[in-house]
């Protein structure tokens, strides 16, 4: 449902982010994206919505080959795909009722969304997502007054009122701590799950990601080093994404984690 | 990590000092003797006329004895009439300068507007930042009369360059993650400005406006000076007939209400924190 053909990003530094990157994610499937600091994950997120805009090659969703679309068109097109960001990118000073209902501001027009007066159905489904991530009585407070967990639980909220077809995620557990790293993790990959969405997952924490996904993409100096099932994450892998390290005590956690949580 | 080649040894049992702001010594000494020689030859160059001082200084007194007696009696028609003329000019031009500020400073604004738009609005604030408000008040008057309208006009010229300038450096520096998220919905500009820059802005928009309000007061005094109405003629005539009970008597009062409005915009600041 997601296809890349060799997409490339060069910024105006001359930095190469992305080398001709080449992938396709079917219907449903949640990936994640690993790799160095650098590597070009961030970019290449940004680069499938346009918030980057890619120097060469293409991005199909569906059919549409969102490469070539027109500002009208895009804006359109990102209906469809929801993004949870690092550090969340709540709009610290609009409540949290606000920053949920402006996931919808690509289907309602200038002046409903300038009075506030959202359709009774998206006030519903935003009280519903609410309710689903336990945050429904957060309704009427500032983004700035929750936690972290919280307001990524918001974020979350945010990209799914969207209806999207697919979820591009940045970090999501970036500047969280690990338990509730883990439950952000679960939460995301549940409601992809119930909601049969796509996702790609950008995420530094290698034990984190293998605990949820099915599939993982390494990413090394803009191009993929490794594209595979979480056990297929041995050292030598690991050791080619991001360059020599011990690398057992990290698969070795994971292993832990597996049994506990089986 | 230590592959460069440091020798610790060499550093250990000195004493650290802070590089120097200039690093060549001949260029630190010769930029601070130039400095103190041309202060020194800038004072030397005010010559100061002690007799006509002397003279001065009696007017001075009797200037400043006069607050002690200020007369607010015997001209007060014409001092309440300055006073409502001065605060409907500051209160309608703040209120134009500033509606007309805001598109300025969205499109004065890199990260918001294309390069062309930016240049135009930059401009604008760049001409409106140049003239003075006393020059824009002669050549105002010279065009609409004495008066207020004058003056009206001046303030809300002179509101669109330091109101435009200062919101459109808040938009440059708002934060990009939170704007993107809103553009990443797929929002239009519109919605895009509303939901993800303006809530960024509006505290320091509604700072800036409170702070531009005392300013144009303050302003407003001043105008009077060359003809643009406002308390600031009544003060003129005031000092043209000597009636130094009446020119204290208005001091005091612009003195009372700039501090008045000092108080209101730091309350108001301290609360949309």
């Amino acid at each position: 449902m997601l296809r890349l053909e060799k997409l490339a990003k060069t910024y105006k530094t001359g930095d190469q982010a992305l080398q001709a990157v080449d992938i396709e994610i079917p219907e449903s499937q949640v990936l994640a994206l690993i790799g160095p600091s650098g590597a070009g994950k961030s970019t290449l997120i940004r680069c499938i919505n346009r918030l980057v805009e890619p120097t060469s090659g293409k991005v199909y969703l569906g059919d549409t080959e969102l490469t070539r679309l027109s500002s009208g068109g895009l804006r359109r097109e990102r209906r469809r795909m929801g993004m949870i960001f690092q550090e969340y990118a709540l709009v610290e000073r609009l409540t949290v009722m606000e920053n949920v209902l402006s996931g919808r501001l690509g289907y309602v027009g200038f002046w409903r969304s300038f009075m506030r007066k959202f359709p009774q159905s998206d006030v519903d489904e935003a009280f519903r997502l609410l309710d689903r991530v336990d945050l429904a009585h957060m309704a009427d407070k500032r983004a700035d007054e929750l936690s972290g967990g919280q307001r990524q639980r918001i974020g979350i909220c945010r990209a799914l009122i969207q209806n999207p077809a697919l979820l591009l995620v940045d970090e999501p557990t970036a500047s969280l701590d690990p338990k509730t790293s883990r439950q952000i993790m679960r939460l995301i990959c549940e409601l992809c799950r119930e909601r049969r969405l796509a996702a790609i997952i950008n995420i530094h924490d290698v034990a984190l990601a293998q605990m949820f996904v099915q599939r993982v993409i390494g990413l090394r100096l803009g191009s993929v080093e490794f594209d595979g099932p979480p056990s297929g994450l041995t050292p030598e892998v690991l050791t080619s994404i991001y360059g020599e390290e011990d690398w057992e005590a990290t698969i070795e956690t994971v292993d832990d984690d597996d049994v506990a949580t089986q | 990590m230590s592959n460069q080649s440091f020798d610790i040894n060499a550093k250990l049992g000195k004493s650290w000092k802070k590089p120097p702001l200039v690093q060549q010594k001949w260029l630190r000494w010769t930029l601070l003797t130039g400095f103190l020689v041309y202060l020194v030859l800038a004072y030397w160059s005010i010559d100061v006329n002690w007799a006509r001082v002397y003279v001065g200084l009696e007017r001075g007194q009797k200037f400043i004895l006069a607050f002690t007696d200020p007369d607010f009696t015997s001209r007060s028609a014409d001092i309440w009439e300055g006073i409502t003329e001065s605060i409907v000019m500051t209160v309608a031009s703040s209120v134009v300068g500033i509606a007309i500020s805001i598109p300025i400073a969205l499109g004065a604004a890199r990260n918001v507007a294309p390069l062309p738009v930016y240049l135009v609005c930059r401009g604008i604030i760049a001409i409106s930042r140049a003239l003075q408000e006393i020059i824009v008040a002669i050549l105002l008057v010279a065009i609409f009369g004495f008066g207020p309208l004058a003056g009206f006009l001046t303030l809300s010229f002179a509101t669109i360059g330091f109101l435009a300038k200062l919101l459109a450096e808040d938009i440059e520096s708002m934060d990009r993650v939170q704007a993107e998220a809103i553009k990443a919905s797929g929002a239009r500009w519109a919605q895009w400005i509303n939901y993800g820059v303006q809530p960024q802005v509006m505290p320091r928009l509604i700072g800036l406006s409170v702070y531009r309000l005392d300013i144009n007061f303050r302003e407003s005094a001043i105008l009077g000076l060359v003809g643009a109405g406002g308390i600031g003629a009544t003060l003129n005539t005031a000092f043209d007939r000597y009636e130094y009970g009446t020119a204290a008597a208005i001091l005091l009062i612009i003195i009372v209400l700039v501090m008045a409005l000092e108080y209101l915009s730091g309350a108001v600041r301290a609360r949309v924190q």
